[in-house]
């Protein structure tokens, strides 16, 4: 196991290296400069600030120049905010964004899983129906319609949870729920198809042959091996949360990543768009590696085959 | 012998979109202690539903027990609710499955699985299970079980797996077993060794066996006596000796010369012109008429009882009615009463 996660390790480390040149001349491609939009800036004022961020070097210096800080944790500094380091920058952002995240995905994953099993034990049901005819809304419907319901609805109408701040748990109930309802629509719909085909499966009808009842059957036997393929879908579900929880945090006023990366794409933030590209790129290969991990501990045929045989 | 199984006038049906499939059609026959009765039938005959139909394994969405009774320790499984037939399943009725690679679950070890049954029904402790499930995998055959108890489906063989299904099945000594094809998703040899296996296991826990199974070798090899089923219903009952060697049902003579043999010198096999019938609209003479080279005018209009051919052997044909014009088996299944003539006689001159 320990060999095996080291190997992933340095292949990580690898994408994370192709991410970010590939990122670094993606954006030295692009026109403008950081510092054009400031009109009041004299073309003196310009190179001096150009030169200050060695932005006047040739492009292959730049880049050479940008990995060896790379290598060393350092990101560089921010043009637009206040001149501070990206790695300062993240580290602040990073707070609400994930805890955001972590919550959505948490409670995304467990409503959606039982909803699913709901569905696929009372299938043909109201229960099924109630379940499917949710799954369909929270797949269909954006994350900002709900926020923006949530927001009037919940947060002005009723004044139980404030409209749009960042402070404390209460603040980050409506954003975590606008957050979640994909989770929770993708997990229900992928749920109940699994189950119901686990439940026809002969070591169902065997374990039932056995004297199980109906819930020790789908808790002890099914839902276990229902989970297997569902795993597979949260690797892309982490990443349509992070790239959702933008808007959601544009709209909630979150001081979180996504907010902060969406500003330095507006005004060419050269260090911070390269540096979230990296911390997401990184948070992303994480996340796969823990799937990979979570297959090994829920599926065992996975775990054998994956590297140490006894 | 004691009876341990009754099943009497079983009628189940299925729902479906076309309407109600009458898959099982007034089902009587017993089960012995101890025995092995062989149910065999073409596939849709319903072996399987009358014996999913002891365990009330159907779905319970669209199958309905419609009439009948299977009696059991004197009480009426067909009538039982979900809860009294939880205490039976597993203790005392269990059952094989055909498919050894599909019927474990891959994400259990092997020794859980096993000790399931025990702690469930036995009220064993964890330690006192183990112990049991080891033994238990001893008694199949599968070496080195303490290594084996902790390892998932997917470490076994096919033959192996079987061997492990028998001990779940076996784990809580039950009264009856079904077997439905045990024998038939695995190759030749191990379809020896298992049967083998099958019937040692059975003088050691003294269980009844029902073999649900389309292979009338293995019936040959296992049996004691064979239920022939057709079209939702038994066609012809009897001891081994009796359905093979002097077989009375127009159907039981077509299934016997579809056997391949070692003593033909025919390329060809024979064959059973025809489809099963559709028990969505069931026939309402004799269901087998329409296959039946011998059929005979009363075949399409009423269908037969069931006539009796000796204290065990029994047949629902016309051709047994006291009327009806004697008629000539085939070929195949003449050589093989001639045989069983030459056995009894020879049987006799030994004084056996």
């Amino acid at each position: 196991m320990a060999k095996y996660i080291g190997k992933r390790i340095i292949f990580m480390i690898i994408t994370l290296f192709i991410i970010s040149s590939a990122t670094f001349f993606l954006m030295k491609f692009l026109p403008g400069t950081p510092f054009q939009n400031e009109e009041k800036l004299s073309e003196d004022q310009r190179e001096i600030l150009n030169e200050k961020y060695g932005l006047d070097q040739p492009i292959p210096v730049q880049y050479a120049n940008y990995m060896v800080n790379i290598a060393k944790g350092d990101l560089g500094v921010s043009f637009q905010f206040d001149n501070q380091p990206v790695t300062n920058l993240l580290k602040n952002r990073m707070g609400p964004s994930l805890q955001l995240g972590f919550q959505a995905m948490f409670i995304g994953t467990i409503i959606g899983i039982l909803l699913g099993v709901l569905a696929a034990m009372f299938q043909n049901t109201w229960i099924d129906y109630g379940s499917t005819f949710l799954a369909v809304l929270g797949k269909s419907i954006p994350s900002f319609v709900f926020a923006a319901v949530m927001q009037y609805y919940i947060g002005v109408k009723l004044e139980l949870l404030p409209v749009a701040s960042w402070d404390g748990f209460t603040s980050s109930i409506m954003p975590t729920i606008a957050l979640a309802i994909f989770p929770i629509a993708t997990a229900a719909r992928f749920m109940r198809t699994e189950l119901i085909e686990v439940l026809g499966s002969d070591y169902i009808t065997l374990a039932k042959a056995k004297g199980n009842s109906g819930m020790e059957v789908s808790f002890k036997h099914a839902i276990r091996n229902a989970l297997i393929p569902l795993i597979t879908v949260l690797g892309p579900m982490a990443v349509a949360l992070m790239t959702g929880s933008m808007v959601v945090e544009q709209i909630f006023a979150i001081p979180g990543i996504g907010e902060q990366f969406v500003k330095s794409i507006q005004t060419n933030d050269f260090p911070i768009i390269m540096g979230t590209t990296i911390f997401f790129a990184f948070l992303l290969m994480v996340i796969i590696l823990i799937i990979d991990i979570l297959y090994g501990i829920i599926d065992p045929r996975i775990r054998l085959t994956g590297g140490d045989k006894k | 012998m004691k009876k341990i199984l009754e099943v009497e006038d079983l009628h189940i049906s299925f729902h479906t979109f076309a309407g109600e499939v009458q898959a099982i059609r007034g089902v009587n026959f017993d089960l012995y202690e101890g025995e092995t009765l062989a149910i065999v039938g073409e596939s849709g005959s319903g072996k399987s539903v009358t014996t999913k139909s002891i365990m009330r394994l159907l779905p319970p969405g669209n199958s309905e027990i419609k009439s009948g009774k299977i009696l059991f320790k004197d009480k009426d499984l067909a009538k039982a609710t979900e809860k009294q037939m939880q205490k039976i399943r597993g203790k005392d009725i269990s059952m094989i499955f055909q498919d050894p690679m599909t019927s474990l679950n891959p994400t259990m070890t092997i020794g859980k699985q096993i000790m399931e049954p025990l702690l469930k029904h036995q009220k064993l402790s964890k330690s006192k299970a183990r112990e049991r499930a080891l033994k238990l995998l001893d008694l199949v055959g599968i070496p080195k079980p303490e290594v084996r108890l902790k390892q998932y489906p997917h470490q076994f063989s096919g033959g192996m797996r079987q061997r492990v299904v028998i001990a779940i099945a076996l784990a809580c000594t039950p009264k009856v077993l079904i077997a439905d094809e045990p024998t038939t998703a695995l190759d030749v040899t191990i379809q020896g060794q298992i049967l083998d296996l099958m019937k040692d296991l059975q003088k050691q826990i003294e269980t009844s066996i029902i073999f649900i199974t389309h292979d009338l070798g293995v019936v040959a090899n296992v049996a004691d006596r064979v239920a022939v089923m057709y079209g939702g219903k038994i066609v012809e009952v009897g001891t081994v000796d009796e359905i093979f060697y002097n077989p009375k049902h127009p159907y039981t003579w077509g299934l016997i010369s579809s056997m391949p043999s070692l003593d033909t010198d025919d390329e060809e096999l024979y064959v059973i012109p025809g489809s099963p019938p559709d028990l969505l609209n069931p026939p309402k003479g004799d269901a087998f008429a329409p296959r039946n080279p011998y059929a005979m005018k009363i075949d399409l209009e009423e269908e037969p009882p069931m006539f009796q051919v000796s204290d065990t052997h029994y047949a629902a044909t016309w051709l047994l009615h006291p009327d009806a014009p004697k008629v000539e088996p085939p070929e195949a299944v003449k050589e093989r009463m001639d045989k069983f003539r030459e056995k009894a006689a020879g049987s006799i001159k030994e004084g056996k």
